[in-house]
């Protein structure tokens, strides 16, 4: 990248760098022969875009189709429910990350698990369960365990620690998920509606933060096996500008590739010492089912058959449901998560579904496609 | 909102494979167990849900800095602080 613009670090966020940004990708969309449809995998990534309004900046060759890159958007209601019995248990403590608060299960939150007597804690770290444990030696401590692969080594170090420590009461129920697979199973489902959706993904802005653990490497496949671009980003509105404008300079010159925006902290390996951890615990799922998209194979991470003694998912079993469950009919969550919609055009958007009474999880988490048009909405009137 | 405010480490307990960090006057309690050098007194990390998962150069991390100090300057003190808590939270915690 031989930009003339000043060092980049110094202004993530400086207006005229980004519209500066916005003024190269429009001279170099010039050169395009059709449009641009541009994946932001991401939440984090919708989140900036809307929030800074980029897509206002942007020649009308280039659209961003938002993807399922929200931990709490995709998980579904089987799994909140697990939650929530677990939850209700007379001797479990339940711990998680903060944004499961209010995501509706098909019994109710976390949130109202609380309300009604049971011990529900939300943590800022996976090591707070270790804590948590420690202090209740006489309740079993369930760290429900959620995130794709950012948070899925900081799961890793938590078990191998309890178990340096000789803490048994510490129990897992995992629902990591990865990005790749989402990504292909995306692909693979919209190319077959390619004629009645008119909306290829083109092209995907990965997100930088599962790439400082996992590596840029990840994503070989989509350039080589699929001919989409992948430009790993970061998440100021500088970094998404010019990861938009790598990808757009890939389709004027003819190249497909991967490449990475993000070098302040991404390289292609990624963190090696990090995805040991992870192999030494945990391995593919067959199935995962992601809400709105539907079981993807081998899109999920369990417990090695080592740890069976610490899955909650195998410890409770006989508590846990297994069937299926129905979304609720108005929420096009999916529909969104796959990029086949936008959230204005749903019919309970902004109405009876809103970010303090969510229908659904594109709503709940500020991540969510929802929730992100819902506040920075009225930048598009 | 994913800041990475780079943070400092100021202490460090080899046998707890943890570290203590600040990020802009709030000290907290961090996992060290992927930074795959050594991490020493002084040097600069970033933070994902309590864990630091690289070291940067410590003109990156003041050119960074400064960045966020005008960003939080914008902020009263309870949003302050909850952004430099929740910053690194970007998936689950946060987002991918």
């Amino acid at each position: 990248m031989n930009l003339t613009l000043k060092n980049l670090y110094d202004d993530f966020r400086d207006p005229k760098t980004i519209r500066a940004l916005a003024e190269l990708i429009h001279q170099e969309s010039e050169g395009l022969e059709r449009p641009v449809n541009i994946m932001e995998v991401c939440g984090g990534h919708t989140h900036t875009i809307m929030k800074y309004g980029l897509k206002q900046l942007l020649p009308e060759k280039i659209r961003f189709i938002h993807g399922p890159g929200c931990p709490v958007c995709i998980m579904p209601k089987e799994r909140i429910d697990h939650a929530y019995i677990l939850a209700r248990q007379p001797d479990v403590i339940l711990v998680t990350l903060g944004d499961m608060i209010k995501v509706p299960g098909s019994r109710g939150s976390l949130q109202q698990a609380r309300s009604e007597g049971a011990d529900v804690r939300f943590v800022y770290s996976p090591l707070d369960a270790l804590k948590i444990a420690r202090e209740n030696p006489g309740k079993s401590v369930i760290f429900f365990a959620i995130g794709f692969e950012t948070t899925t080594p900081m799961t890793a170090a938590l078990i191998r620690r309890a178990e340096d420590l000789g803490v048994k009461n510490l129990l897992y129920h995992i629902n990591h998920v990865t990005v790749p697979e989402v990504m292909r199973e995306l692909i693979d489902s919209r190319d077959e509606h390619i004629d009645s959706y008119n909306n290829r993904i083109d092209a995907f802005i990965g997100p930088s933060h599962v790439s400082v653990i996992a590596g840029a490497k990840i994503y070989r496949e989509f350039p080589e096996r699929y001919g989409r671009p992948v430009v790993v980003s970061g998440f100021e509105p500088v970094d998404v500008m010019e990861g938009v404008l790598m990808l757009v300079r890939q389709f004027t010159q003819g190249r497909r590739e991967l490449e990475i925006q993000y070098k302040r902290s991404v390289t292609m390996e990624g963190n090696l010492a990090a995805q040991r951890q992870i192999d030494e615990v945990f391995e593919k799922r067959g199935l995962f089912k992601w809400r709105g998209l539907g079981n993807i194979p081998h899109s999920a991470l369990k417990l090695l058959e080592a740890y069976a003694h610490l899955d909650a998912e195998k410890v409770y079993a006989e508590i846990l449901p297994v069937e299926e469950i129905e979304d609720h009919k108005l929420c096009i969550c999916g529909d969104i998560l796959r990029g086949m919609a936008e959230p204005t055009e749903c019919q309970v958007f902004g109405t009876a579904c809103t970010p303090s009474k969510p229908l659904g999880s594109c709503m709940v988490s500020s991540e969510g496609a929802c929730a992100a048009y819902y506040k920075y909405g009225d930048l598009l009137k | 909102m994913c800041l990475s405010i780079p943070s400092k480490v100021v202490k460090i307990d080899k046998e707890k494979a943890t570290a203590v960090v600040d990020t802009m006057g709030v000290q907290r309690e961090v996992g060290i167990d992927f930074i795959e050098n050594e991490v020493k007194i002084g040097d600069y990390v970033l933070i994902h849900i309590g864990f630091a998962m690289n070291i940067i150069s410590e003109e990156e991390a003041l050119a960074s800095i400064e960045t966020y100090k005008e960003i939080l300057a914008l902020m009263d003190k309870e949003e302050r602080q909850k952004a430099i808590l929740e910053g690194d939270r970007c998936d689950g915690g946060g987002s991918a």
